[in-house]
């Protein structure tokens, strides 16, 4: 661990998981998605939807989703910020069995389309995505990441690889996660840098099984 | 696995101070630049300092906690504190950063946002008192900042999993720290001031009532810059702990894993498991905006 890990992080209170973590996973959340945020509900689980209201864990969360970090002083003001930017919100409960106990389940909608994601804050402010649209998966936001949806198949994983090496991009971490043998896959690549549009392209066309190719692009 | 043993052998063999050592050993380990280690801790002395100024002309309230900050600087203007002016500032600021924290405020976790107001309450009430510089105060927030990674390494820092001994009591260690290296102490008087403080907080369980950073979290870092305070001067005056300070902070882990879950931040046990405290949970639930 380093110094600034202990003396630190700079942040808006009251708690690192409820209100740092939150203000991330939101954000994290929004990355993925990957477009203006519109129409959001938000179902708490866990820890989140028994003590949400003490620590300002809804204001974190939309915070995060309107692009705000940890340290943003506007936090607190975050509901006339996402009013101000036209978002229609809506806080839910819920009680899954299995839930983490600090998580949350974003459900985003526009006129084109719609999309469910899920994670949660795992301590000290650090978060994971644990599932988008029903697909289990893990993903820290750490890292410039790119996600394949693709059908459990021999030859996605070296078609997708051989296309990154092919660009000269090195792989950080790979995951894998299938709903079953032959079933639908999801691939998690953490990459050092962020995937170019192009890239996306590419990989989306580099293997018939391939369905689905999300980017989270970091610090742009 | 970190220790002090190993920091003040570094210090020893390099003829560096206790804070220098643990920049040297984190360059070495992670292969960061010194100069930006240093900035980077200057940034966190910066923003902390902000807290500070925040939560004295704010007077942030919590949820449950009122500010009471003041009713310390009241206290030691029309009295003699039995505390003395320094842990009674102390107490002060520390009381008022951990509210602020309460009140959404921003503030530096030092180690953890529960336990925030400790640190920076050593800190600037001994600028105020001492009239230490900004450098000398830097060095006091490297050599907590290191104590930290000590405890963090062979412990843990975490309420949950160590109970509020790895919060409140990890920071106070700290702050019990910066103070020896800023009083000008022996290297070994530094490591010996923390590992008194962590002998006194041995136990210490975290109970947070209705699961808020408030109660009994706000007070205890109040309370908690006085054990600094003692500790360190008992360490400066030559009073060694018995048991290395590294075997201390591995007892400590080890407690820790001993407590029972309702003692780990979980809600059920200690202060929050109290009649009142459930009157005051079943309140704020009435409060809560109900999103089922």
């Amino acid at each position: 661990m380093r110094l600034e890990d202990v003396i630190g992080p700079v942040m808006i209170g009251p708690s690192s998981s409820h209100t740092a973590g939150a203000a991330r996973l939101g954000r994290l959340a929004a990355l993925i998605w990957g477009r203006p945020v519109r129409e959001v509900t938000i179902f708490l689980r866990g820890s989140f939807a028994a003590t949400w209201w003490g620590h300002g864990t809804d204001l974190a969360i939309l915070a995060g989703l309107l692009g705000f970090l940890p340290d943003d002083p506007r936090i607190p003001n975050a509901r006339e910020e996402a009013k101000k930017k036209g978002i229609h919100w809506t806080f839910k409960a819920e009680h899954p069995d299995g839930a983490h106990p600090n998580s949350a389940r974003f459900l985003f909608k526009d006129e084109d389309t719609s999309m469910e994601v899920v994670g949660a804050s795992i301590g000290g402010g650090a978060v994971r995505l644990l599932e988008i649209d029903g697909f289990k998966l893990e993903l820290s936001g750490e890292l410039p990441a790119l996600i394949t949806f693709h059908r459990d198949t021999p030859g996605v994983v070296a078609s997708i690889t051989g296309l990154l090496a092919s660009k000269g991009l090195n792989i950080a971490t790979l995951t894998l996660h299938r709903q079953g043998r032959g079933k639908g896959a999801a691939m998690v690549v953490e990459l050092d840098e962020n995937p170019q549009t192009e890239i996306m392209d590419a990989i989306s066309r580099c293997h018939s099984e391939i369905f689905r190719v999300l980017p989270l692009k970091l610090g742009e | 696995m970190l220790s002090f043993e190993e920091i003040l052998s570094i210090s020893r063999t390099k003829a560096i101070s206790f804070p220098d050592a643990f920049v040297e050993r984190q360059s070495l380990e992670y292969g960061d630049k010194i100069p930006v280690i240093k900035e980077n801790m200057a940034l966190r002395l910066q923003e902390m300092r902000r807290s500070v100024e925040e939560a004295l002309e704010k007077k942030p309230s919590g949820k449950i906690v009122s500010d009471i900050s003041d009713k310390m600087n009241f206290y030691e203007g029309a009295n003699q504190p039995l505390s003395g002016k320094f842990v009674t500032r102390a107490c002060q600021i520390a009381l008022a950063v951990a509210t602020h924290n309460a009140s959404m405020g921003r503030i530096v976790a030092a180690p953890t946002a529960g336990s925030c107001g400790i640190l920076p309450g050593v800190l600037f009430a001994a600028e105020e008192i001492f009239s230490f510089s900004q450098q000398t105060l830097l060095e006091g927030l490297i050599t907590a900042g290191g104590i930290g990674t000590i405890i963090a390494s062979r412990a843990t820092l975490s309420g949950a999993e160590g109970g509020c001994q790895a919060e409140c009591g990890a920071a106070a260690a700290m702050a019990a720290g910066a103070l020896t290296h800023m009083r000008k102490a022996s290297t070994e008087a530094v490591a010996q001031s923390a590992a008194l403080v962590i002998k006194s907080i041995l136990g210490l369980v975290c109970d947070p009532v209705a699961g808020l950073v408030e109660v009994p979290c706000i007070k205890r870092n109040g309370t908690l810059t006085a054990l600094a305070a003692v500790c360190s001067d008992m360490a400066s005056a030559g009073i060694e702990s018995s048991i290395p300070p590294d075997e201390v902070i591995d007892a400590m882990y080890k407690v820790g894993r001993a407590l029972p879950e309702t003692l780990r931040e979980t809600s059920l046990g200690g202060i929050a498991a109290t009649p009142r405290a459930l009157k005051i949970e079943e309140k704020l639930k009435a409060l809560a905006p109900d999103i089922k």
